[in-house]
């Protein structure tokens, strides 16, 4: 997968397979990294592109996401013990949104696991971390391999997501329901796994594919979509999908225990309001003491929503209780203005018990007025995740548009 | 940034000075630096015609400046640079990029700051590894992170109910508990863990641990598996530029630099400095200083006298025995000093050409070591304590002049080898011109296994055993860092028990080299807090 034209000392970014497709469509010749990648994080323009994941399809190269493959007679077991929910209950051909923590039950990364059969997974995950990974494995028969440079892939996310594949030949797409996938071949014999899920909230499948295939799967889509105004989308416009759907972002939304310096600064799942992802009756998991006795006592913090007033992005905003300021209370870690709810959204690390849903907070917000600064305290209301839940993302067969 | 202090009035020749400070070490200057600022008339005396200490930059060949002893900075406190405000007197520090180790097979490894770069590069050795790096280093981050608040402060004397040893001891405790449960236990377990068991709780890859370990050893007698070492491996990360901890850097124009501008800033304050002065014996009268006399005869008297000489050079070679109490005394012939390294500086005809380095790799112009395995620097270690140099020694070769432009005519550089282990005590006889071109012999060959075409290079070599760095600098055996920092000689134990503040039995005398608090590199921080404490029984 790594096409590399110069050595890691001259040239520290891998380029994906799709880096030329991508390279031919940038207009504003915007690459950022993303986990050793160089990726795009503005096509042309983030709003057109934005639009085209909430009104017609949209191509987001996905390959650059940490990607392990395990495997063996005890990968059940293994995968239990690391991650929080439940992988005995996952049935091959279903994908799971999972977290997994360390001892302390303080949040590590999430990602997502697919059953690919009896005794073979999939993870997915945000960073990289193949000792801790190898480390869980001790005592384990499984085998556990970063696989992030053997699959390309892509995520095709709007409302006509769908029709773009039946285009392109995928018979029966259409009943795939979310967080499943299935092996599909199109256009000349090329292999590739569909799962339906995303990173957005809507309508949206994701297409993972042999190295060798990625120019023609990407020339694929392109082509079966140009009637539905397909067009690919960088880092940017996603992001504001994200938020609407009130996913988490690494490094943004939390920083994983892995990484944290400062004493109290690690974050535990619950904290997250992950608690869903917890199955405290399947047996030991690592993190389950500590979870346990914190599900016993009321949380101290929370992530919430928030919905700002006003139409600036309340970036890093600390909260306060009062609108003097004189209490802070948390601070905001995503926002931006959501063009399909028209509502200024933000996720905030809050103290109890203001995460309490409707709960008023005040958010300081400095605005630039021609380079006059002026600070600005801005009521925000906690309301529910996810902001924006459109009844097409669930909707099995998947819908035309 | 730098607060205006009051000029005090110059002295005339005539004026005693208040306090006198032996040796021009940093740490001496700093010290000066401090007490000049407060005010006080200072006269520094220096044994040598050139102030430094060990932090110098000579010219002995033409063309050529050489950082003679210590070569890289990072430790000098960001507090002092700005107090003194040493940039407006010319000092210059400039990071340098990664490192690397050549592999005896023809391999490498080598450090970049890119962390892409760097992931790929460990990667190379072991997939593993190079995640765990990141845990090493934050890890790494965290040990620093509880350490540095403690470096600009007196250790407190556990001992004691004065206040402000009890405020200090409260301060400490509050430090320790703020760590929280599990890194209280890593703490302990790290001041006394070896280097060698630290990275195999990391890593898989010998030749990852190699490059790691290296800084574990340096300055001290011990191996990578001796109990202690991991400690002297974060005291090498506990230094930081311009806000990135871990960073070491060149003083441009050589550690002389540094040394340079504390002068330049000690005599802008009022300070004299006195150099081919050499101090022959501190004065006391009824246990208190009185000042010191000097190889000439020539007394010079003063209520404070600053030593900055080591322990045992200060209270065994500079003072009468009957001064001082017994059992002080016993604990400093006790305090451990021995010399474990030497030092080649090479004048070099060109940029010499290491085949394992890929071309244009920027690790070349980092630092560069030649052992690969744990087990090759232990037994470089064995080497020592059988009494003789090592057969393969552990080398840090650096090659400034791709960074500064300052220190060789163009085209040409100038090289840096700081070698490990080189024994004080010889156990074929004491150190001879011949033995001493030996030494040099193997530093050479090392490189030149690694560097065709290097011998044809060499303009020109100073070769340093701890024999000549103790004869030249004064360092007791060579000791870089004024006594080892190992456990049972850090914090209130250093460096000796009951005399950790920078006083000593004698009144008015007081301690401010690297065998203090917190100890050695070009730290400076002994030098600040030596000052302070005078000040502070000063009232000033």
């Amino acid at each position: 997968m790594l096409t590399e034209t110069e050595p890691h000392y001259r040239q520290p970014l891998l380029r994906t397979r799709f880096h030329e497709r991508m390279r031919a469509y940038s207009q504003v010749d915007s690459f950022i990294p993303w986990s050793g990648y160089s990726t795009v994080d503005v096509f042309t323009s983030v709003e057109q592109e934005y639009f085209a994941i909430r009104n017609s399809a949209s191509l987001y190269d996905l390959t650059p996401m940490v990607k392990y493959r395990v495997a063996g007679p005890q990968a059940t077991r293994y995968l239990d013990r690391l991650l929080t929910r439940s992988v005995a209950k996952l049935s091959p051909g279903k994908v799971a949104y999972a977290i997994w923590c360390d001892d302390r039950g303080q949040l590590i990364d999430d990602g997502t696991v697919f059953r690919i059969a009896e005794s073979e997974y999939r993870l997915c995950t945000a960073e990289r971390q193949l000792d801790w990974l190898l480390d869980s494995s001790i005592g384990f028969d499984v085998e556990i391999t970063e696989v992030t440079a053997d699959i390309a892939a892509l995520a095709l996310q709007g409302p006509c997501s769908c029709s773009v594949l039946r285009a392109m030949g995928l018979q029966g797409v259409e009943v795939l329901a979310p967080f499943e996938f299935k092996h599909f071949v199109f256009g000349a014999g090329t292999a590739a796994l569909v799962s339906r899920t995303g990173f957005t909230g809507d309508l949206g499948y994701e297409l993972w594919v042999d190295p060798s295939e990625a120019e023609r799967l990407w020339d694929g889509l392109m082509d079966a979509g140009r009637v539905r105004t397909i067009r690919p989308v960088g880092s940017r416009a996603l992001n504001i999908a994200r938020l609407e759907a009130g996913f988490l972002m690494p490094n943004v939304d939390f920083v994983s225990s892995a990484h944290t310096l400062r004493n109290g600064t690690a974050r535990s799942a619950l904290e997250f309001g992950l608690g869903w992802l917890v199955d405290f009756g399947k047996g030991h998991f690592t993190g389950r003491r500590a979870l346990l006795e914190e599900s016993r006592r009321k949380p101290l913090r929370r992530l919430a929503g928030l919905d700002v007033a006003g139409t600036k992005p309340a970036h890093n905003a600390l909260l306060y209780s009062d609108r003097a300021g004189r209490r802070q209370i948390g601070s905001v870690t995503s926002a931006a203005w959501s063009p399909t709810c028209k509502r200024n959204l933000a996720l905030a690390m809050l103290d109890a018990p203001h995460f309490d849903m409707g709960r008023q907070v005040w958010a300081e917000i400095y605005v630039n007025r021609e380079l006059v600064w002026q600070r600005r305290m801005v009521p925000a209301r906690v309301v529910e995740r996810p902001f924006f839940a459109p009844a097409r993302r669930r909707a099995t067969p998947a819908g035309d548009f | 940034m730098s607060e205006a202090a009051p000029v005090p009035k110059r002295s005339n020749g005539r004026d005693r000075p208040e306090a006198i400070v032996v040796g021009a070490g940093h740490n001496g200057l700093v010290a000066a630096c401090y007490l000049a600022r407060a005010g006080l008339r200072v006269l520094v005396l220096e044994r040598n015609a050139y102030v430094g200490g060990a932090a110098v930059s000579r010219r002995l060949f033409r063309g050529f400046t050489y950082s003679n002893c210590s070569y890289v900075c990072s430790l000098l406190r960001t507090e002092i640079i700005r107090a003194l405000d040493l940039p407006s007197y010319g000092l210059q520090i400039i990071p340098y990029e990664g490192g690397c180790t050549l592999m005896r097979d023809g391999g490498h490894l080598a450090l970049y700051d890119n962390h892409d770069a760097l992931r790929r590069e460990i990667g190379r050795h072991s997939r593993r590894d190079a995640e765990a790096y990141d845990r090493f280093m934050r890890d790494m981050l965290r040990h620093c992170r509880f350490i540095k608040p403690l470096l600009l402060r007196a250790p407190p004397d556990p001992t004691t109910l004065r206040p402000r040893d009890l405020r200090e001891l409260l301060y400490l405790g509050r430090h320790f508990s703020g760590l929280g449960e599990e890194r209280m236990y890593d703490t302990l377990r790290f001041w006394t863990m070896s280097c060698a068991d630290l990275l195999d709780e990391y890593f898989e890859s010998e030749i990852v641990k190699a490059h790691l370990a290296g800084s574990s050893i340096i300055g001290t007698a011990l191996g990578p598996r001796s109990p202690g070492t991991a400690y002297v491996l974060l005291h090498h990360y506990m230094g930081s530029i311009d806000g990135t901890v871990g960073a070491w850097g060149f003083a441009r124009g050589g550690m002389g630099a540094i040394t340079q501008a504390l002068a330049s800033a000690l005599r802008a304050n009022g300070g004299e400095i006195r150099t081919e002065a050499s101090v022959d014996r501190i004065l006391t009268r009824n246990g208190r200083a009185t000042g010191v006399v000097l190889s000439g005869g020539e007394e010079l008297h003063a209520k404070i006298v600053v030593s900055n000489l080591d322990v045992r050079r200060t209270f065994l070679e500079s003072m009468d025995a009957a001064d001082l109490p017994q059992e002080f005394l016993a604990q400093v012939r006790r305090f451990k000093i021995r010399g474990s390294s030497g030092k080649l500086n090479i004048a070099l005809d060109g940029l010499p050409r290491f085949p394992a380095i890929p071309p244009g790799a920027p690790c070349i112009r980092g630092d560069m070591h030649v052992t690969d395995t744990i087990d090759m620097l232990e037994r470089a270690y064995d080497d020592w304590k059988e009494g003789r140099w090592s057969r393969r020694p552990y080398i840090d070769m650096l090659i400034p002049t791709q960074i500064d432009p300052t220190m060789a005519p163009p085209g040409k550089h100038y090289m840096s080898v700081f070698v490990q282990y080189c024994p004080y005590h010889l156990a074929e006889g004491p150190w001879t011109e011949e033995r001493r071109a030996r030494f040099g012999q193997t530093v050479i060959d090392s490189i030149a296994q690694h560097s065709p075409g290097f011998r044809d290079l060499i303009l020109h070599a100073e070769i340093r055993t701890p024999w000549e760095i103790e004869k030249e600098v004064g360092l007791t055996e060579g000791n870089i860092f004024q006594g080892e920092l190992t456990f049972d000689q850090l914090l209130f134990n250093r460096p000796i028990p009951g005399y950790a503040q920078y006083r000593s039995p004698i009144r008015g005398l007081y301690m401010c080299g690297s065998s203090t608090h917190p100890g050695g590199g070009v730290m400076g921080a002994p030098g600040a807090n030596s000052a302070a404490a005078i000040l502070r029984d000063l009232r000033r």
